[in-house]
């Protein structure tokens, strides 16, 4: 298991034509914990996915650190898997060849990449569909290929970055109840970015909330149940930790909404 | 959507046809337009009409092409009735002259087009790849493929001469341009989603071209190859009729000046039918390499 540290990070872009650089995050602090499943919300464009592409180190931070067990984070690897919300899966290779993918780059020999892609799918409730074309295979299948691929190679950490946010209500709560028993098996690291509240409640731990650009982190909630035998969304605790955070987060998309407007305006 | 409009008849506007169901009520009975267009489909396996509407223009051409020389509405000479050209074309098979200039072309058009793919896949996948390669080269490119090769036929065959390397080279300069636009068109449109994921699992840049970039780029290829292909008859066919002792361009521009008209449109129809059997094979193996593109 694997715990993150993310440390007074910066990032700004350069945007052609404009003067000053875009910063998109700044002074971001989280600590995620070992094991933990941490929920991330914020309005459009605070910069959430930006900060896992920092975390999943596909660019480096402009100043500030990202540490994996106290390591600084440098380049992509294969301790960290990213699920994309437009499932990412390659056209020409069939599911079980999409889940052998990060095998491959791992180097797993032959016999046993096919062994653990089949039980990879199998996990995700996908046994019978190896040999389809990700074309021939609905939006929620598709993610659950891309799901299990992301786990087939054996990641510390799971980096999701709005993974459900193009699926349709019934097969996003099937998918986030499928997600938080893979997360319960196998233990893993899991942030996990979402504009949707109620999904960051039913499967955060914790969630953390950004603030509009430049994205920091403005509060993290601990969410804890009793239990979470039956219907989840309907105990009043749940009521409460949405209520909470959708405050937490009506000033922040007002001001996006602003910001936005601001955006608009000037470029017109 | 046709079971949707099927289960509510009440509904059904002309405007929200579809264009091809618009056609096909086109040429059936008026009063099948008031039955749901799922039923009125059932009469007739689609294959079998479509093949039906795909041959029937062919087919007139053909019966066009007999019966108006017999009637003298065209000129029997200049336009001899099908039936002459067929037996004409009969006889230079038998004679043994058709098989040689048919070999003469094919060989020039495979060797052309063969070169051609040999070399412009491997460049187009150099120029798509490296950023400075295509900055530098790009405007060179948009020079010469709006040249037309004809233009440049007289450059061969002046450096060249009228042997086969300078044919041979013409079809391969010509064939390179469709396989060379299309693969760096394809390395280049490779959606960056994959490109982001393969890269989030650690894939280098060598890995990344091998396992992403080559296998997305693939169908555009193809696209380009059997583009190609087209071309390399069309072009040599030209380079025939400017300087050969034989092929079918030669075939069919020495039969026209030694007015055996019959044995000219036997080289046509020679050519045309190469030509739809070479798109046919190609066609094929294009879907053979792309049957996971879902458009």
């Amino acid at each position: 298991m694997t715990e993150i540290g993310i440390r007074n990070v910066t990032k700004t872009f350069h945007v052609r034509d404009a003067a000053e650089p875009f910063t998109a995050l700044s002074g971001v602090d989280l600590d995620v914990r070992a094991g933990e499943f941490l929920a991330l919300v914020g309005p459009s464009g605070c910069g959430k996915s930006t900060l896992l592409d920092l975390v999943a180190g596909l660019t480096p931070p402009t100043s500030g650190q990202i540490l994996t067990d106290g390591d600084p984070v440098t380049g992509p690897g294969l301790d960290r898997g990213v699920v994309f919300q437009q499932y990412a899966l390659f056209p020409w290779r069939t599911a079980q060849a999409n889940v052998e993918f990060g095998l491959e780059a791992k180097a797993v020999p032959r016999r046993e990449r096919a062994a653990r892609a089949r039980e990879h799918l199998a996990l995700v409730g996908l046994n019978g569909f190896e040999d389809r074309y990700p074309h021939e295979l609905s939006g929620g299948m598709r993610q659950r290929v891309a799901i299990a691929r992301s786990l087939a190679f054996d990641p510390d950490v799971l980096l999701m970055d709005e993974p459900f946010a193009a699926l349709d209500a019934q097969t996003r709560e099937s998918l986030q109840e499928e997600l938080v028993r893979v997360w319960q098996h196998t233990g893993k690291t899991v942030i996990f970015i979402t504009h949707g509240i109620d999904e960051a409640v039913y499967l955060g731990q914790r969630v953390a909330v950004m603030t509009s650009r430049p994205g920091r982190i403005k509060e993290v909630v601990e969410v804890a149940f009793d239990s979470r035998e039956g219907d989840l969304r309907a105990d009043p605790a749940f009521g409460e930790y949405r209520h909470h955070i959708w405050t937490l987060l009506r000033d922040e998309v007002a001001a996006a909404q602003v910001q936005e407007r601001e955006v608009a305006i000037s470029h017109g | 959507m046709a079971d949707t409009r099927a289960a509510l008849p009440g509904d059904l506007h002309w405007y929200d046809l579809p264009d091809d169901e618009a056609d096909d009520s086109a040429d059936e009975g008026a009063q099948d337009d008031a039955r749901p267009p799922a039923a009125r489909r059932r009469w007739l396996p689609a294959w079998l009409r479509r093949a039906g509407v795909n041959t029937v223009a062919v087919l007139l051409l053909l019966a066009a092409w007999e019966i108006l020389p017999r009637t003298g509405v065209v000129d029997p000479v200049f336009v001899p009735p099908l039936s002459d050209d067929l037996a004409a074309w009969w006889d230079l098979l038998v004679t043994g002259s058709l098989p040689e200039h048919l070999g003469a072309s094919l060989g020039r058009s495979l060797a052309g087009f063969g070169l051609a793919v040999v070399l412009a896949i491997p460049l187009g996948l150099l120029i798509g790849w490296y950023r400075p390669v295509a900055d530098l080269l790009t405007p060179l490119l948009e020079l010469f493929r709006n040249t037309s090769a004809v233009a440049l036929l007289p450059v061969f065959t002046l450096i060249l001469g009228i042997g086969e390397p300078a044919k041979v080279s013409f079809v391969l300069y010509a064939c390179s341009w469709p396989i060379l636009l299309n693969t760096i068109s394809g390395v280049k449109t490779v959606e960056p989603l994959l490109v982001k994921s393969a890269r989030s699992m650690g894939l280098g840049p060598f890995r990344l071209f091998q396992k992403v970039i080559l296998p997305a780029a693939v169908p555009a290829i193809f696209t380009g190859v059997r583009l190609a292909g087209a071309t390399s008859i069309l072009v040599l066919l030209f380079a025939e009729m400017v300087g050969a002792k034989a092929g079918l361009g030669y075939l069919i521009l020495d039969t026209q000046s030694s007015f055996r008209i019959p044995d000219m449109y036997a080289g046509i129809i020679t050519i045309s039918v190469l030509g739809l059997l070479l798109n046919l094979l190609l066609v094929a193996a294009e879907r053979r390499f792309s049957t996971w593109r879902t458009t």
